[in-house]
């Protein structure tokens, strides 16, 4: 049985289709990409029983409204905000029924940046080197959703929702994010306590490919200023310093190679997180030794 | 006794370790080891994504594997020229040799036009590495008479297929793109395609050679 669809009827600022990315394939110079924040799409993916990885959509700052084609199974995830099935608000992190002709309609987000809505079955698009993800800055994967467009819904998975809903905590509003040293640490001064004393804001120009910061600026030692560095591979939670000393943390879509020296990696626990924080957020940086 | 061109094994975060090499030919060679321990041996099994470049060798692996695990020193010490030589792919890309800097590049090497085709197509190349976007490879092996600094200010649009050269690199540009480096000729190959397999004509120790048209 064919699990139905979902037609576009307002994409919001940016919606794109993702799953868990691409690895694999960044020797030839395609990333990683996929969701920004994994595991809220890992989340609304297990919420309707789905394998964690299934395609699903990740909704920039609300505005998205959907008509579900046939009877649709979906669940929210990630950035909250207020929102409506038909004329009713509905919650996230919960097992939503659409019928057929029902409404969902995401309004503008509160708290975070990212949306994920997982459709029992995935969105059926065409794979691209293993993935259905969009990867914006090598131009892979579905192009960002535009009104109209009907997004067919996979076969359903086998198993059923087991919980209808999963109480999940509200995000912080200070955003902390837990750093251990990077490969060229030691070009700078003293930098790790440098990331921890300072605070820095998050810019406009902050996208999938990285979160851009401006704050306190980050000096080399003397011995390696004006020192060039060869292109060498880059992670998703790496923080670059360019020459203007401003930050900048990578993020899924990340280059895979780059010339600037990375002082700090975020942990794998808080890159969820970074895909959350807003333009204007103010951002800290505390020292990642101890897990949580 | 230590040997001066061991790796260097740097933490990069919970995911990866950056391995730090003399040279080009250290990364070639270390990549290759590991490729092939990627097929056999059961501690490579964690690693999802290797990244060659110029000095570093980066190893990504599962969420699920330890990176500072993996025995980088027994596939350095394993390393071997001739088995990656026997796997490696051979390409011959044909070239129309009118690109636009064809005329400076002759200047500022001081050879004519006819000896700067004749030197880059009598070189032997290999792809070091990848990079700057999808499909793109960055081949070693140019006369070092050819070496030319890139353009002072790139392009704002450089044409798919175009045949370049840059400091000690040649290129192919993929797909159109911005770019800085000087535009020898233009080629018909499709150096990506995602349907493909593999997507990319030219990856890591992939052999070329170019021929003039």
């Amino acid at each position: 049985m064919t699990g139905g669809a979902l037609e576009v009827l307002e994409p919001g600022l940016l919606t794109l289709v993702e799953d868990l990315g691409r690895p694999g394939w960044a020797h030839i110079g395609v990333g990683r990409s996929g969701a920004a924040d994994a595991g809220a799409l890992r989340l609304a993916n297990r919420l309707v029983a789905n394998d964690e990885g299934a395609a699903g959509l990740e909704v920039l700052l609300g505005g998205l409204r959907l008509r579900a084609v046939g009877d649709v199974t979906v669940a929210l995830a990630g950035a909250r905000g207020p929102t409506w099935l038909d004329d009713r608000p509905v919650g996230h992190e919960a097992v939503l029924e659409l019928r057929s002709g029902a409404e969902l309609r995401l309004g503008t987000v509160t708290s975070g940046l990212r949306t994920y809505v997982a459709v029992r079955g995935g969105i059926d698009v065409p794979a691209v080197l293993g993935s259905r993800s969009t990867d914006q800055l090598a131009a892979l994967g579905p192009a960002p959703l535009r009104a109209g467009d009907v997004l067919a819904v996979g076969p359903a998975p086998a198993g059923w929702p087991v919980v209808d809903l999963a109480p999940v905590p509200d995000l912080p509003d200070r955003v902390e994010l837990p750093v251990v040293p990077g490969p060229h640490a030691d070009w700078f001064d003293d930098v790790l306590a440098r990331l921890q004393a300072g605070e820095w804001h998050v810019t406009p120009a902050t996208n999938r490919v990285a979160v851009r910061l401006t704050g306190p600026v980050l000096a080399r030692t003397s011995d390696a200023t004006g020192r060039e560095l060869p292109s060498e591979g880059l992670v998703l939670g790496a923080v670059q310093v360019p020459p203007d000393g401003q930050p900048v943390v990578f993020g899924v879509d990340h280059p895979v190679t780059g010339g600037y020296p990375v002082v700090a990696v975020v942990r794998r626990y808080a890159h969820g997180r970074l895909a959350q924080v807003r333009p204007g957020d103010r951002v800290s940086f505390v020292h990642g030794r101890a897990s949580v | 006794m230590t040997d001066a061109r061991a790796p260097r094994v740097v933490p990069y975060g919970d995911d990866a370790v950056l391995v730090e090499l003399p040279g080009l030919a250290e990364v070639r060679a270390l990549d290759d080891a590991v490729r092939a321990a990627r097929a056999t041996d059961p501690d490579a099994a964690g690693i999802v994504d290797q990244v060659p470049a110029a000095r570093t060798l980066l190893l990504r692996v599962r969420e699920d594997a330890d990176p500072g695990a993996l025995p980088v020193e027994r596939w350095w010490a394993a390393r071997s020229s001739r088995a990656a030589e026997a796997d490696a792919r051979d390409v011959t890309i044909t070239v129309d040799y009118d690109g636009p800097d064809l005329a400076d590049v002759a200047r500022l090497t001081g050879l004519t036009v006819d000896e700067v085709v004749a030197r880059h197509t009598g070189a032997q190349y290999t792809v070091a590495f990848g990079g700057f976007m999808a499909g793109f490879a960055y081949l070693v092996g140019l006369d070092p008479a050819l070496r030319v600094p890139r353009l002072d200010s790139p392009r704002e649009r450089v044409p798919a297929g175009s045949v370049a050269i840059a400091d000690e690199f040649s290129a192919v540009y993929p797909a159109a793109t911005p770019g800085g480096w000087r535009l020898l000729g233009r080629c018909e190959q499709t150096l990506f395609d995602v349907d493909r397999e593999p997507p990319a004509l030219l990856q890591p120790g992939t052999r070329v050679r170019f021929v003039a048209s």
